[in-house]
């Protein structure tokens, strides 16, 4: 055969194999991708939408009002089993029931079902009676659901005006104040002002506490509720979709600006996502330096000898130590070593309270740091390796000293590759749960580690991260079905957090880099 | 091909001129590998001397060696003495920065820095500092205009340098380099990646330049080298072989080696 006749034959053949085996592992990874987005995202994001509540009334004549969450064959074989969520844990001691299908005599949807989320005992399922005053003990007469309805929303809506007036008067009244009687208790004048305001929340408690419920569940058992645990109120069955799509909206927003309530099963991620964002963005502040320095060192500074060889493959080796080494690390050298000397100088008085000698943000974000040096290095490094020499000889031959060569023609033209340092940097640390845990997460900080008081960061603070979040909801509620969905809805948080921080990246150095060409001559 | 040259001391016809360089003995190796071998040559004050030779026989290792260039290179190592202007440029008391400001280099690729048109213009500038921004325009628009450029960028000073073609690219380094007032231009085949046009431009602004500056050209071109240089000197492996006024080496080379390299005998 001669050459030409075997490249002739042999050609054809290869190409599309080899193509079409190309092409099938990126459909593949993409649909495995897309498929993980997509579960993510649907049983995260279907957990705010308000699902309607069934009344099932069954065989035996008992009835039960709840939203049908998904179907199983019975064990036996022998027909269906359907679990609805059916809240009340106060009144049944659990939220979720195993129905057999077959039992099922008739299922409705009346449109005065209400479905409350309560602080306490989880959702109530079930209908209005009355709106009243606290005190009345005369049972409610001739029940008007209709009007008891308006009349929570009103109530509810005032609750709300309420709730944020406290919260105000605390923050920005109480807070103040009691710092400053700490640093001087004889104040009187202050001690004046703290009592009068405490009065005032006490009073505003008080009439947060005077209305109650009352509340009747489908099987007839009838209670009081204090409104003032009542956070939100709706009748899915009798919401068109417009309301139901708006209802969604305010339970994705309400997730996401809200702090967690009943040990993270419920509520919202808020703080996570603050001190997921803020523990990210102190790690690049201190891994770009850090990182950009030692790279320069490594290129264009050091003699090219065997120990910057050495020095090189042990920082590319580093890359690849396992988090949890690094959390050790950060726990053994920057808690205890570096934190417990600084709380032994400066923070004796507190002692044996911990400041610094214990997890906290900034140790948290110098351990991801570390753990991210590596690839800041590598990245740097490669990018100055591609800077044609002849350009720092062209700013040689103009006069320039080498410290100007570096800073002025050098280090703008590894912008780029800099800033694609900083990006894996971000992807990496953004996602790691492992050493976090060991250096500063915590499962509840509801005070978020910036705020008005002096120094405004707080570095010492513990913090929540998305991550660990998503462990603790997962794993550590004593419901862990109903916290399944925050669970999803969480995890989908996360990847929009990474991605939200990597575009960011992304766009700076499109943004740096495309000030000129970057086409090299 | 056996070269008689190379045994030969080298046949100088040195200009009796006030020199500028003054090079005495010179050898220099890339780690093992010998580039220059005892080169002795002067380089006269405001003239243009070419260097010609075939590829590899250390024309721009001289030259690099003339703003010491080759000290960022540790595997280099050099003997023998260079003068620039009764100075020898290795004593200690030599800045570096301030040699290489003195003696401006343009090389063989055009590569001007990835800034704006006027930024690398103004860059030698603003590292030496002390002017007005009125001054550095000034000076800007002069050396732009010495390299016959400014008609081309007066309106696109603000274009990222690196959107011009290779020919301005080349003349706008020029330019850079003007701006710094150098009192000597090295320039290794400047026109090397360029169009008859912007070569011929390159040659006009050599030309203009040789009043004020001393210019070393290294060229692959003989006619360019004949167009241009007062004095051509031709080096092979290393050595210096033949030296002389340009007419007389071109016309009437002492060496056959000479005659055969510029006739194109020799590759
Ligand atoms: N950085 C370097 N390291 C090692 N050897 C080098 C280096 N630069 C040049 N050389 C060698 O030194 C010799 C002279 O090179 P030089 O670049 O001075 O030649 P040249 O005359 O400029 O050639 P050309 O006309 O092709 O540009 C060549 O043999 C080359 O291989
Ligand atoms: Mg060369």
């Amino acid at each position: 055969m001669t050459l030409a006749e075997r490249i002739r034959r042999s050609r054809p053949v290869n190409e599309g194999a080899g193509a079409w085996l190309a092409a099938g592992s990126v459909a593949l990874s993409l649909l495995m991708l897309g498929g993980l987005l997509l579960l993510i995202a649907v049983r995260g994001l279907g957990h705010f939408w308000p699902a309607s509540v069934a009344l099932v009334e069954l065989e035996d004549g008992r009835q039960l009002a709840g939203q049908a969450v998904r179907e199983l064959p019975l064990p036996d074989g022998q027909g269906r089993e359907r679990l609805y969520f059916t809240g009340n844990r106060d009144l049944d001691g659990g939220v979720w029931a195993w129905l057999p299908v077959e039992e099922i005599a008739a299922q409705r949807h009346p449109a005065d079902l209400v479905v409350l989320e309560r602080q306490r005992w989880g959702d109530f399922i079930g209908r209005l009676v009355a709106v009243e005053p606290r005190e009345t003990e005369d049972a409610p007469g001739q029940s008007d659901p209709e009007g008891a309805w308006m009349q929570l929303q009103a109530r509810l809506a005032e609750l709300e005006t309420l709730r944020e007036a406290r919260e105000t008067l605390e923050r920005e009244t109480i807070r103040p104040l009691a710092r400053r009687l700490e640093d001087d208790p004889d104040n009187v004048e202050a001690r004046q002002a703290l009592e009068a305001a405490t009065a005032r929340v006490t009073r505003q408690t008080a009439a947060m506490e005077e209305t109650t419920l009352v509340l009747e569940s489908v099987a007839g058992d009838r209670f009081r509720q204090p409104l003032d645990a009542v956070l939100a109120a709706s009748r899915p069955n009798a919401m068109s979709t417009g309301e139901k799509l708006g209802a969604w909206t305010q339970g994705v927003w309400r997730f996401l600006s809200e702090g967690p309530r009943a040990a993270n099963s419920a509520g919202g991620v808020w703080p996570a996502i603050f001190g997921t964002v803020l523990m990210v963005m102190l790690m690049s502040l201190l891994v770009t330096p850090f990182g950009v320095l030692a790279a320069f060192y490594l290129n264009e500074v050091a003699h090219q000898g065997r120990l910057t060889r050495l020095v090189r493959i042990a920082v590319r080796n580093l890359a690849g130590v396992p988090s949890i080494v690094y959390g050790v690390f950060g726990l053994g050298v920057f808690v205890y070593g570096i934190g417990g000397t600084l709380d032994d100088w400066f923070f004796g008085d507190s002692l044996p309270s911990p400041t610094f000698g214990t997890g906290g943000l900034l140790w948290a974000s110098l351990t991801l740091a570390l753990l991210t040096l590596p690839v800041v290095i590598v990245a740097t490094e490669e990018g100055l390796a591609r800077i044609p020499d002849h350009q720092r000889e062209g700013a040689l031959a103009l006069g320039a000293t080498r410290l100007e060569m570096l800073t002025r023609v050098v280090l703008p033209m590894a912008v780029p590759a800099m800033l694609t340092g900083v990006i894996l940097a971000v992807a990496r640390a953004a996602g790691e749960v492992a050493p976090l845990m060991l250096v500063g997460v915590a499962k509840l900080a509801p005070q978020i580690p910036v705020d008005g008081d002096f120094p405004f960061l707080h570095l010492d603070r513990k913090f929540m991260h998305l991550g660990y979040h998503v462990y603790d909801t997962a794993f550590h509620g004593d419901d862990v079905q109903a916290a399944m969905p925050l669970v999803f809805a969480t995890a989908l948080l996360l990847v929009l957090v990474i991605l939200v921080l990597n575009l960011t990246a992304i766009f700076l150095r499109h943004h740096v880099g495309s000030r000129h060409a970057m086409t090299a001559p | 091909m056996g070269i008689e040259g190379m045994v030969n001391p080298p046949v100088i016809d040195f200009p009796r001129e006030a020199s500028c360089f003054d090079i005495a003995g010179l050898s220099l190796a890339y780690g093992d590998t010998p580039a220059l071998e005892g080169l002795t040559l002067r380089v006269p004050r405001h003239r243009v001397t070419a260097f010609i030779g075939p590829s590899g026989c250390g024309k721009s290792t001289l030259l690099r060696a003339l703003n010491r260039l080759h000290d960022l290179d540790e595997t280099v190592t050099q003997r023998g003495t260079i003068r620039f202007e009764g100075q020898d440029i290795h004593a200690p008391e030599v800045a570096v920065d301030e040699l290489r400001r003195q003696v401006g280099m343009v090389f063989q690729m055009p590569n001007p820095f990835p800034m704006s048109i006027y930024d690398n213009v103004a860059f030698g500038l603003r590292l030496q500092g002390g002017l007005t921004r009125r001054q550095r325009d000034d000076v800007v628009e002069w050396a732009l205009g010495a390299a016959a450029l400014w008609d081309e960028v007066k309106d696109r000073l603000g274009d990222s340098a690196w959107s011009l073609s290779g020919g301005q690219q080349q003349r706008l380094v020029i330019a850079r380099t003007l701006a710094v007032k150098p009192s000597v231009l090295l320039l290794d085949e400047p026109a090397s990646a360029l169009d008859p046009i912007s070569t011929l431009k390159i040659e006009d602004l050599i030309r203009s330049l040789k009043g004020q500056l001393t210019l070393v050209l290294v060229t692959h071109n003989m006619q360019q080298a004949a167009r241009v240089s007062d004095y051509t000197a031709f080096l092979q492996q290393g050595r210096l072989v033949e030296y002389a006024p340009t007419d007389t080496l071109f016309t009437n080379p002492r060496l056959a080696h000479t005659e055969n390299y510029i006739t194109g005998r020799i590759a």
